[in-house]
């Protein structure tokens, strides 16, 4: 017999780590800034995954719900049970993208965009996020600084003693290419590649 | 728990201070300071290196620890495990044992590995498999794991010493009101890695008060700055950091602080854009004049107290003006040199907001 969503679950630490018997006492929600702004309730998905049924397991990997969390992990600091909710999240972040269920909800759809930015950034610069690549239409929260600097990244750069673009050591130096390869190995060993090969795929398929 | 008790626990964690190392420091850069604050990342390094006396080395090899994909959710646990395994290699390769990471994100996802893999060996022998696989590297835990504002927090008294001014207003002598914010990652994950744990964090707290300036306890002191990892990345939910940085800004504002610092890169610039996005769009300003409340990097207002040139630090890289804080302290600066890019080359200056004064 195959494996049950559960089991898959238990096979990850973040999991394991993250799970007691919960309460019902809602501090994770009470403190929760995903709360605060979405119908988002922590407390509800440690519920949901400890009834073991396979059906409500497969409608949380499938729904919106786990794409709200923050990540802040407030929630392991103030659990009386020492639970986390961030962690038991990640998990079913985790299962979700690996059976394709994201691919049912709209949150879950849009983790595409994660990958194409500070996931190839990552293989293409050696940082999650690199100058060149933010543009102020994308984050126009950045303000009108972010473009004077960007357009004169070089001279600013330079007078605070940074190492824009160079090589060897310092601040916003180049990553050498032999650095990148070590990161794309690791990826390919690990199965970042395979899981953004098919997040590319299912985004061609869909369109 | 008796309140007695519960009172104990509270002393406990009010007192409580961490293993920092003394000296030989490995530093792990921050992709978002560098980016973003640019001046702290390398004043972190001229003041541990020319004012402390210490050694500390930048390892041209070092790359992104990943984390911020990974808390975003698109990176499987392995690929980052094995990305922060190959930067303990890489440490022990240049011959140090003591790893300070300047991104708070980097730090919780570091110390996150490490507790793992001394809780479930089992995953530390896969993470050493998996990094000589990919990159035919071995690594080994680091003696001493802290964040960079630890550091500064161990030697704030050897800066105190040499301090040109103090976070005090320059015609009262009153001390300044400070918010002093940290990173979530600091602590709440793990509250015995940071000084004084999650509700009682000393580590700005502490600098602040050494320096002369005066904390400010507001009701959502504690509250995350709502970063939100993918919730900011993709650019519909960014309505999620800006609403929770924003329930921030309102609870403050009654306490008027004259400046924010906070430890964590990913906070800086959040308190400081959103006050930004919220005055062009909503008419609001938190500072005084129509000028928002500026924040500072830790490395800032250390600098500031050594008597740095407010420019050299980088503070014009901020959309907030840091300017009303300067005028405060009574620092002397030259705004004609605010905007001159190196060798005093000049290259124009930014638009102005409509709304925000800068
Ligand atoms: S980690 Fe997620 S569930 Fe936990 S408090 Fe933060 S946003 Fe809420
Ligand atoms: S705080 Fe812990 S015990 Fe309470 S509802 Fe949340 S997960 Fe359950």
């Amino acid at each position: 017999m195959s494996e049950t969503l559960y089991e898959r679950l238990k096979q990850d630490v973040r999991f394991e780590e993250g799970l007691n018997a919960c309460i019902n006492c809602g501090i994770c929600t009470a403190n929760c800034p995903a709360a605060r702004f979405y119908d988002y309730d922590p407390r509800m998905i440690v519920v949901t995954v400890q009834t073991l049924k396979e059906e409500e397991i497969e409608g949380l990997l499938k729904g919106d719900t786990i794409w709200y969390c923050g990540e802040c992990l407030s929630c392991k600091t103030r659990c009386p049970r020492e639970n986390t909710p961030g962690y038991i999240v990640q998990a079913l972040r985790s299962l979700s993208i690996d059976t394709g269920y994201y691919k049912y909800s709209k949150k879950g759809r849009q983790q595409i965009k994660v990958k194409r930015t500070v996931g190839d950034n990552i293989l293409k610069h050696g940082y999650c996020m690199y100058l060149d690549e933010i543009t102020l239409e994308e984050h126009p929260e950045q303000g009108p600084v972010w473009d004077w600097y960007r357009n004169n990244a070089h001279s600013v750069l330079k007078r605070l003693g940074a190492n824009y673009k160079g090589n060897g050591a310092g601040t916003m130096r180049d990553i050498s290419q032999n650095d990148l390869d070590e990161l794309r190995q690791i990826f390919v060993e690990t199965g970042a590649e395979e899981r953004f090969e098919k997040m590319e795929e299912y985004d061609h398929e869909r369109k | 728990m008796t309140m007695k008790e519960n009172n104990k626990t509270r002393i406990v964690w009010r007192e409580y201070q961490k293993e920092i190392a003394d000296n030989n420091y490995y530093y792990a850069r921050s992709c978002i300071r560098q980016n973003f604050f640019p001046g702290s990342e390398e004043a972190f390094i001229k003041i541990v290196r020319d004012v402390l006396g210490r050694d500390i080395f930048d390892d041209p090899h070092q790359t992104t620890c990943s984390g911020i994909a990974y808390h975003c959710g698109v990176l499987p646990f392995d690929t980052t495990m094995t990305v922060i395994a190959r930067q303990f290699a890489l440490m022990y390769e240049a011959g140090y044992q003591n790893f300070i990471p300047s991104c708070v994100t980097s730090f919780g996802i570091y110390t996150e590995m490490v507790e793992t893999w001394e809780h479930f060996p089992d995953i530390f022998k896969k993470a050493k498999k998996l990094l000589k696989a990919s990159t035919g590297r071995d690594f080994e835990m680091p003696q001493n794991l802290v964040h960079t504002s630890d550091i500064i927090y161990k030697f704030k008294d050897e800066i105190a010493a040499k301090s040109k001014l103090k976070l005090t207003h320059k015609d009262t002598g009153k001390p300044l009101k400070v918010v002093e914010h940290i990173g979530c990652h600091y602590a709440k994950i793990f509250p015995h890695h940071g000084v004084g744990g999650a509700e009682f964090p000393q580590v700005l707290a502490g600098m602040v008060k050494t320096w002369g300036g005066e904390v400010i306890d507001y009701p959502e002191r504690r509250h995350c700055c709502g970063f939100g990892f993918r919730n900011y990345v993709i650019k519909e939910d960014r309505s999620y950091p800006l609403s929770n940085t924003k329930l921030k800004f309102e609870s403050m504002e009654s306490y008027k602080p004259d400046f924010i610092v906070t430890n964590c890169p990913g906070c800086t610039y959040f308190l400081d854009r959103w006050q930004y996005v919220i005055a062009e769009t909503e008419g609001k300003t938190y500072g005084e004049n129509g000028y928002g409340i500026p924040v500072l990097t830790y490395e800032e207002m250390a600098g500031l107290v050594l008597g740095y040139d407010p420019w050299d630090l980088g503070m014009q890289l901020h959309q907030v003006s840091v300017e009303p804080l300067l005028d405060k302290l009574g620092i002397s600066y030259n705004p004609a040199e605010k905007y001159l890019g190196h060798n005093g080359e000049s290259i124009g200056e930014p638009r102005k907001p409509e709304i925000l004064k800068v």
